[in-house]
């Protein structure tokens, strides 16, 4: 195979080529030191074994392939779903170029945020200086309505107080003294993203209903009847926010999204680059102190959030990421009683559709075993949904789910016959779970980008649903809440079923009497 | 089509200082002064481009940069195949780099290789507040246990390690001791050290200096036998397979590759580089240092080449084999006419489609020089260009070999003036990263990644430049370029021709 002008080749077939072999092979001999490849084969197959797996499961120490971030990515997150806000991370540089590439890369979309750049100097110092510039240089350059604040591990390592510097970039003029400067504490070494999700969340509610950081009064709380509705840490919150709308729309809910980032991680290609789009007005976020109450779609997200909310009078609901029929009963049922409105003709239509769906799809689907990685809620909610299809959700996996989380998950589990040989494992990484594919097969597996790991050392089929998608594109673009969002999660995995089908049975001769056009 | 074809050089260059002056203004006057001295214009002749670099980045103006850990573990270390490089801190760093960088390579992954794996130590707060030497040997302990074909470790540290005085040097030594003299390599390249990936490649380099080769037997067998034809790739990390079209062609000129440095590489071929008769070396920012220290312990000479294009490959051909006999130097002829052909095939397809077309490149390394005769070879020209973490020194190569009179150059650019100088010149395309991707995009302007070959590659090579030339061309001339615009809103203005 060589390169060829009119039908060229890249690294997808160009290095299949004999004299790229030829010489890979020969590298490998003579110079890599390779091992024997029959101990390579041994620990191969080694490691397929319930020895290796025990062995696996003592680790106290090292984690490989974790399914989690680190909470600043979680607070850039949460504070680019405020209208014209720029999110500013307090601490070394590099923290931030890796969060804007991992947006960048799942959404396909710019994502905008600054680092106050901290250096050695900074270490030793303190970073109140970077803090200084930063702020005006931002505020100038970028012209934000707000800027939020928070750190990385270094700024939180060396203990520097952002309450404390921002007052003191106000008064050396950075930005003007009642410009809005909200700030969290989101530590790399505590938590995960979800965390750093949280923690902005409450901190920016906090800035504006508590007195702004001592410089304004405190918000009164003058109860009106609005909903607010907090998304939580979500790879599908583009289709999901506006998913939600459409449903809130439909009921008539007077509400307040709190961190709508879904019109800035989906901006137009027209000829015009919107470093802002969308999200919560500031003064919706302020006023958001007099709605009635607090729904969040994703419990692990908010729990400081909810609690803050809570202590200010208002009824607070958490769900864990409902997906499917079940648990969209429950949200819009909530949604009903919280906002005082009847759930319309028009959604209950939209359920017999999903239930429909599901009824003529669920032959396929029924007592196939799955295993399901992601963050807590994400899980909770995929769980609920495969049980309700009739499938086992046999292994179920969150790096950072902890033992709360754990036995809501069995909870899960025990509504249902079919959670009855299905396990928890929380606080695991995803060689755990290599481990559990070989030693307790399953028939699918859910997960992000990097499950295509497992599918490639396992065989499991990947149905990717989470955060981050690398590798397929747009799917954060429809939502997997709401009977709509069900719908379309169920057609993911039967879409993978389908093929998975096909490919068993496309052999001429051998296999493809199942190859059916009918199915 | 780009507005500088119909300027003359003067005008460029007045509109080029005129932009600077523009985007200076939005800063408050201490930024301006500092941002003042990393942009210029590049006046024809000079030794360097004008601009001052590896200066600390300025806070909240988003720069472009990472972190001495990315130059570290995401370059240098990352890539070496048979050794298990632990992400030491935090689990972010070592999540948000975790086979991002799309360094190939062949192997068992998780067996005998382990480049596309994410080790971390994932320090909780209690590791912070009693220090993590502890864990760290723990860790160490495990990956024996569980991965037993490494060839090595290495400890990539993140910010908290410097900052809380974790000595990852003892638990090294002592666990290499304990392992029979195992190669452990503890880097300190923790991500507030120096202003950019720049000092983590040096640290990097620097860690291979200290724990590999000295600590290699300096008499003891290579596993071959040495030729007088023996060079090393040094600064490739086989993206997209970059340093096989490359290592294809150095073999065909009739040398021998006994190491590549880092991509697909193993630490066997680290520690035979040595016996090496030449180091070539194609990123020279972040591998002159290893390859400084080998000219004067080892007295093996260097040799930058650049392999982008048919011309700067065909100069750099001649150029390693200007350090050989006539039997190499016959090679490289021979090499250069093999591929002739195909070059010519090449540029007779693309060039016409991407002729006169303007390039603004931002890029890191040796790409904002070393791609521009690429894009020369298509009949394109490079308008701008800059570094993310450069040195004066490579501004002194870009001024002297690459750019002409007049190009715009912007050094540690921020996401700011790098909108607005492209919103002014309106080049046909712009070659950056990730970050920058959809910026341009949205604005309607053609762009290809030039960190990750935009999940493409190889560039370098013969092979590799007709994948390049493929690639400029479907990113310039994509038919979603002309429907950015809704029709309705494109349509022409009343024209108040019509009256006069």
């Amino acid at each position: 195979m060589t390169q060829n002008a009119e039908h060229v080749l890249d690294h997808l077939e160009l290095f299949r080529g004999p004299e790229y072999q030829q010489m890979l092979a020969n590298k490998r001999a003579l110079f890599e030191n390779q091992r024997d490849p029959a101990e390579v084969e041994r620990v191969r197959e080694w490691a397929k074994t319930p020895e290796y797996r025990e062995k696996n499961f003592a680790r106290e120490a090292l984690t490989v392939n974790p399914a989690k971030a680190c909470q600043p990515l979680g607070a850039v997150f949460a504070a680019v779903g405020f209208e014209g806000t720029i999110p500013f991370v307090h601490g070394s540089q590099g923290c931030v170029a890796y969060y804007r590439s991992h947006f960048s890369r799942h959404f396909k979309e710019p994502s905008s945020c600054v680092s106050s750049s901290m250096t050695e100097d900074a270490a030793v110092f303190g970073g109140l200086n970077n803090m200084i510039d930063g702020l005006a240089n931002t505020y100038s350059m970028y012209k934000p309505k707000m800027i939020s604040v928070s750190t990385t591990c270094m700024a939180e390592v060396i203990g520097d107080d952002l309450n404390a510097f921002i007052k003191t970039a106000k008064e050396k003029g950075s930005v003007p003294a009642e410009y809005d400067v909200p700030f969290a504490h989101t530590p790399a070494f505590v938590g995960s993203h979800v965390t750093g999700y949280d923690n902005v969340m409450k901190g920016i509610l906090e800035h504006f209903w508590d007195g702004k950081a001592g410089t304004a009064p405190k918000l009164e709380r003058q109860p009106n009847g609005k909903i607010n509705f907090i998304g939580g840490f979500d790879g599908y919150t583009v289709g999901n926010l506006r998913e939600i709308k459409r449903i809130f729309g439909l009921m008539g809910v007077d509400y307040t999204i709190l961190g709508d980032n879904s019109d800035v991680w989906d901006t137009p290609t027209d000829g015009e680059f919107r470093m802002y789009d969308g999200g919560t007005t500031l003064e919706e976020t302020a006023a958001a102190v007099h709605a009635k109450a607090t729904l969040s779609m994703q419990e692990y997200c908010t729990e400081k959030t909810l609690g803050l909310i809570a202590a200010h009078g208002q009824e607070v609901a958490a769900f864990n990421h409902p997906v499917g029929v079940a648990g969209t009963d429950r949200f819009l049922m909530e949604v009903a009683r919280l906002a005082g409105v009847e759930i319309p003709q028009s959604l209950e239509m939209e359920r017999g559709r999903l239930v429909d769906a599901i009824a003529d799809s669920s032959a396929h689907i029924h007592g196939k075993k799955f295993a399901i990685y992601g963050d807590p809620d994400l899980c909770l909610g995929l769980a609920a949904f495969l049980l309700e299809l009739g499938a086992e959700p046999t292994h179920v996996l969150a790096t950072n789910g902890n033992k709360a989380w754990a036995e809501k998950v069995q909870a899960v589990f025990n509504s249902s016959p079919f959670g009855k040989n299905c396990h928890v494992y929380p606080g695991k990484d995803l060689w755990h779970m290599r481990s559990l594919l070989f030693t307790e097969p399953v028939d699918f597996l859910i997960g992000n980008t990097y499950g295509k790991y497992l599918e490639r050392d396992t065989g499991t089929p990947l149905i990717r649903i989470g955060f981050p998608i690398f590798d397929r594109h747009h799917h954060h673009r429809y939502p997997v809440w709401g009977y709509q969002g069900g719908l379309n999660v169920l057609v993911w995995i039967l879409d993978k079923i389908f093929d998975e089908i096909d490919k068993a049975s496309n052999v001429p001769s051998k296999t493809d009497y199942s190859f059916d056009i009918i199915r | 089509m780009s507005v500088s074809e119909t300027e003359s050089v003067a005008e460029i260059k007045a509109r080029n200082k005129e932009l600077i002056n523009e985007v200076l203004a939005v800063y408050p006057e201490k930024t301006a002064k500092r941002r003042a001295k990393h942009l210029n214009v590049h006046e024809a002749g000079k030794s360097d481009c004008g601009v001052k670099s590896n200066l600390k980045s300025i806070p909240g103006v988003m720069t472009i940069r990472g972190c001495a850990y990315a130059g570290s573990k995401g370059v240098v270390w990352g890539p070496i195949k048979d050794m298990i490089h632990i992400s030491h801190g935090p689990v972010g760093c070592g999540q948000y780099s975790w086979a991002a960088r799309r360094n190939y390579y062949i192997g068992t992954t998780g067996v005998d290789t382990f480049v596309t794996m994410q080790f971390t130590s994932d320090f909780q707060e209690k590791d912070i507040v009693f220090g993590g030497d502890k864990k760290l040997a723990k860790i160490m302990d495990e990956i024996q246990e569980l991965f037993p074909l490494n060839n090595g470790i290495s400890v990539q540290s993140e910010c908290p390690i410097g900052l809380i005085g974790d000595d990852i040097e003892a638990v090294s030594k002592a666990k290499s001791k304990e392992y029979g003299g195992k190669t452990i390599v503890p880097v300190r390249c923790e991500g507030f050290r120096g202003v950019s990936q720049s000092l983590g490649h040096h640290v990097a380099n620097d860690a291979i200096r200290d724990w590999v080769f000295d600590k290699a037997d300096p008499n003891g067998p290579a596993g071959f036998e040495a030729t007088p034809y023996d060079v090393a790739i040094i600064g490739d990390y086989n993206i997209g397979g970059d340093a096989w079209s490359s290592r294809i062609l150095l073999e065909e000129m009739g040398l021998r590759v006994i190491a590549q440095w880092s991509g697909d590489g193993t630490l066997a071929e680290l520690e035979a580089t040595p016996k090496a008769k030449l180091n070539v070396l194609h990123c020279y920012r972040s591998m002159n240092y290893i390859s400084r220290h080998m000219e004067e312990k080892y007295g093996i000479p260097w040799c930058e080449y650049n392999f982008f294009g048919p011309s700067k490959i065909a100069e750099s051909l001649r150029r390693i084999a200007s350090y050989f006999d006539d039997k190499i130097k016959e090679g490289a002829e021979r090499v250069i006419a093999k591929y002739q052909a195909l070059m010519d095939a090449v540029i007779a397809k693309y060039r016409p489609r991407l002729e006169g077309k303007t390039v603004m490149l931002f890029v890191g390394g040796l790409r904002p020089r070393h791609v521009i005769g690429a894009y020369e070879d298509l009949g394109m020209e490079v308008v701008g260009t800059g570094y993310e973490f450069g040195h004066n020194d490579d501004y002194q190569r870009t001024a002297q070999h690459y750019v002409k009179d007049g190009t715009l150059i912007y050094d540690d650019v921020t996401g700011y003036e790098f909108e607005k100088f492209v919103e002014r010149i309106q080049p046909d395309l712009v070659g950056s990263g990730i970050k920058e991707k959809y910026v341009f995009q949205k604005m309607g302007v053609p762009f290809r990644q030039m960190h990750s070959w935009d999940y493409s590659g190889p560039y370098h090579g013969y092979d590799g430049f007709a994948i390049f030339a493929r690639d400029m061309d479907m990113a310039i001339n994509a038919p979603v370029w002309k429907m950015a615009k809704a029709p309705w809103k494109a349509a022409p203005k009343p024209t108040l021709l019509a009256a006069e």
